[in-house]
């Protein structure tokens, strides 16, 4: 059972107001409760939760590095395992950890079937250092690293299927979420503690201060980016698909026109290519996990 | 009890007395045999030990800092690529303050690829805060493991420690060892209570970050457990001795030192090579001695400088380099002896597996009583 009064990542840390990741910190301690001991990634939410020497963490917490959380949480397991311990494995990874830098560390704790529970807060690109892309940056967003320009409509790739990615490595339970959906995001990411096993919840965790919106609309534009199906909430058990959150779809613009970081595709002058192959990606999802409700004709 | 074995089953055998209760490690020549017999000792339940078979080096040590910070003893062993491989995290877990004791198989570092043995790998470590114990013979590398855990694990000096020892030369020699048993460890290495560790009944955090406020602190309260822990080898290494005869007090040992006038001051296997060349050089009427310098880091500053104070010239084997500049042990015994007025001679010798035989030994004396050094020894200039 879930206490959702219980407070294990406190106020006071140093995150933006209306940080999808420090929201999806709090939602992930309600869920896992006291006996959970936390590995963070570097990044963003390390470093807003752990200025030496205040922490925000009211759990057992540990950071050592950026792409080696997975592997920490391999020996912290062990070691429990050897002594007899119960405490559960959480790792809260940043897309940048976890698409990019950290992928062999991921890996590797997988394919060895550690009993750990794996949350990435997907705020789709390198927050910490200044909004660089990462392989969990969607098609056409603007980055420092892939800005838009003259030549260019941003990030030219699509994102990374990591679920996918894991659900391959055999994990038992694999599943997304998004912080607009807490009672949702919660109830995942305690299956996932008590499935045993190594098992992965990615959660969509926007950044107002590098997707460009005010910190009042964070849960809103978590909610469009759902609505439009460019996030898909899903639960694979054993690598399939066995659930997914059904909606009316919007189109995908009511979500592009929201955030900075799309803005190139409607100013100085409307892409309709680019805004056209973006719903294709969201046509091509809703057919995949066939989240389209139809609606009675009149 | 005297046995006839291989240097890596020897430092395996040593390793399961001191009771890791989690090994992570990945396989690398020549440090493979250790972490084999590691595996088969597990697997037919002589050691109670989690062993995580990571998919490289840098997952290896990644995964023994959750396990010390967990609470657990905690053993990897590498080498050479993989030590390299292991450079982010080795400076992590000196900063954590985590006790973890991994075995070195010192091996050379590519470009150009060589497997065999030279010390630039853990030399090139020198600072990211772990203690560094050289072993001359494999008597002395199964000891240092546990005078390493020893030393890593007391309150005051809570570092890792690599204990070295020459890939190959070492490594897959067999020698007679006194092989100490499960009792004996017992007796000498006390089980392992951090007083802090990763607990859900009393949560802390590991691994913060520091701002400027604080960095500069943390980074001085670890060289000064680093120079403190000298004393701590000392009691370690003299409380060994008391209980099974072997003496390790002292973070150098001379060689027929007292009267020498020529010093010859090395690390690791080529000490014994070096001993026997002393012998016969003293036969002939030759006044050379040897410093074996057992601990590099921390280094034994005080210690190199009194032994050498009395002799009228230095020659250093160092079989690393920092390119550019000089051998590391050179720079190091330079740094002792300033002011001394005591010429310091630097050679470099043996890199990537050359042999080094007791007429190098001799040759090297010859040089530096020739007040020649500062140099590549034994050159195949036809080949340059």
């Amino acid at each position: 059972m879930i206490d959702k009064n219980l407070e294990l990542f406190d106020c006071g840390h140093r995150a933006c107001g209306g940080c999808g990741a420090a929201l999806a910190a709090r939602l992930v301690t309600k869920a896992a409760g006291k006996d959970t001991i936390v590995v963070s990634a570097t990044g963003c939410m390390e470093v807003f939760s752990t200025p030496y020497p205040e922490t925000a963490w009211k759990v057992p917490w540990i950071h050592s590095l950026f792409e080696n959380a997975s592997a920490v949480a391999s020996g912290i397991e062990a070691s429990l395992k050897k002594q007899g311990r119960t405490e559960k494995v959480v790792i809260m990874a940043g897309d940048g950890a976890t698409f990019d830098i950290g992928m062999i560390c991921i890996s590797g704790a997988f394919e060895r079937g550690h009993d750990l529970t794996y949350i990435c807060y997907d705020n789709e690109a390198y927050m910490n250092t200044g909004i660089q892309r990462s392989g969990a940056t969607p098609y056409d967003a603007s980055t420092t690293t892939s800005p838009a320009g003259k030549c260019s409509f941003g990030n030219k790739r699509p994102k990374k299927d990591m679920p996918q990615i894991l659900a391959a490595h055999g994990a038992p339970y694999v599943a997304t979420a998004s912080i607009a959906y807490p009672a949702d995001f919660m109830q995942k990411v305690e299956k996932a503690i008590n499935t045993k096993g190594p098992c992965y919840v990615q959660v969509h965790a926007p950044c107002c201060t590098g997707w460009g919106f005010e910190g009042n609309q964070t849960v809103a534009i978590a909610k469009l980016a759902i609505e439009t199906g460019l996030w898909v909430n899903f639960e694979m058990v054993d690598g399939k698909v066995v659930k997914a959150k059904k909606v009316v779809r919007k189109p995908v613009e009511e979500y592009l026109k929201t955030q900075k970081r799309f803005r190139h595709l409607f100013k100085p002058k409307r892409q309709d290519a680019e805004i056209a192959a973006i719903q294709a990606m969201a046509d091509k999802n809703a057919e995949k996990y066939a989240i389209d409700i139809k609606l009675k004709k009149e | 009890m005297m046995e006839i074995t291989e240097g890596s089953h020897a430092v395996a055998e040593a390793v399961k007395f001191c009771r890791p209760q989690v090994i992570a490690a990945y396989p690398i020549t020549p440090q493979t045999h250790i972490v084999e017999a590691l595996a088969e000792y597990v697997a037919n339940c002589e050691l109670d030990a989690e062993y995580i078979t990571v998919e490289n080096e840098f997952s290896a040590l990644s995964a023994c800092i959750g396990a010390s910070a967990a609470g657990s003893r905690t053993y990897s062993a590498t080498t050479s690529q993989g030590l390299a491989l292991m450079f982010e995290v080795c400076f992590n877990v000196a900063g954590m303050r985590l006790p973890i004791v991994m075995s070195i198989a010192n091996r050379a570092l590519g470009a150009p690829l060589s497997i065999w043995n030279d010390q630039q790998d853990s030399i090139s470590l020198r600072d990211s805060g772990w203690l560094q114990f050289y072993a001359e013979d494999n008597q002395e590398a199964t000891d240092l493991h546990y005078i390493a855990y020893r030393v890593a694990e007391e309150s005051s000096v809570l570092l890792p420690a690599f204990v070295c020892f020459d890939g190959f030369i070492l490594s897959h020699t067999y020698e007679p060892i006194d092989m100490l048993t499960q009792d004996d460890i017992d007796r000498f290495l006390p089980k392992y209570t951090p007083s802090e560790r990763l607990d859900a009944a009393d949560p802390i955090s590991f691994g913060m970050y520091a701002t400027p406020e604080y960095y500069h602190e943390f980074r001085y309260e670890m060289d000064r457990a680093l120079k403190e822990s000298k004393a701590i080898i000392h009691k370690a290494g003299k409380e060994f001795g008391q209980m099974f005869g072997r003496d390790y007090s002292a973070m150098v040992e001379g060689y027929r030192l007292e009267d020498a006038e020529t010093a010859i001051v090395a690390l690791g296997s080529i000490c014994g090579t070096t001993k026997d060349a002393i012998d016969e050089m003293r036969d002939e009427g030759k006044k050379v001695g040897l410093l074996k310098i057992r601990v590099f880091r921390p280094f034994p500053t005080e210690d190199v400088a009194k032994a050498l104070l009395h002799v009228k010239r230095v020659a250093v084997l160092d079989k690393n380099i920092s390119l550019g500049a000089k051998g590391a042990v050179t720079l190091e015994v330079k740094d002792a002896l300033y002011n001394s007025g005591i010429p310091v001679k630097g050679y470099i010798i043996g890199l990537g597996g050359r042999d080094v035989r007791k007429k190098d030994i001799k040759e090297i004396v010859a040089l530096v009583e020739k007040g020649q050094g500062d140099m590549f020894y034994g050159l195949r200039t036809e080949v340059l």
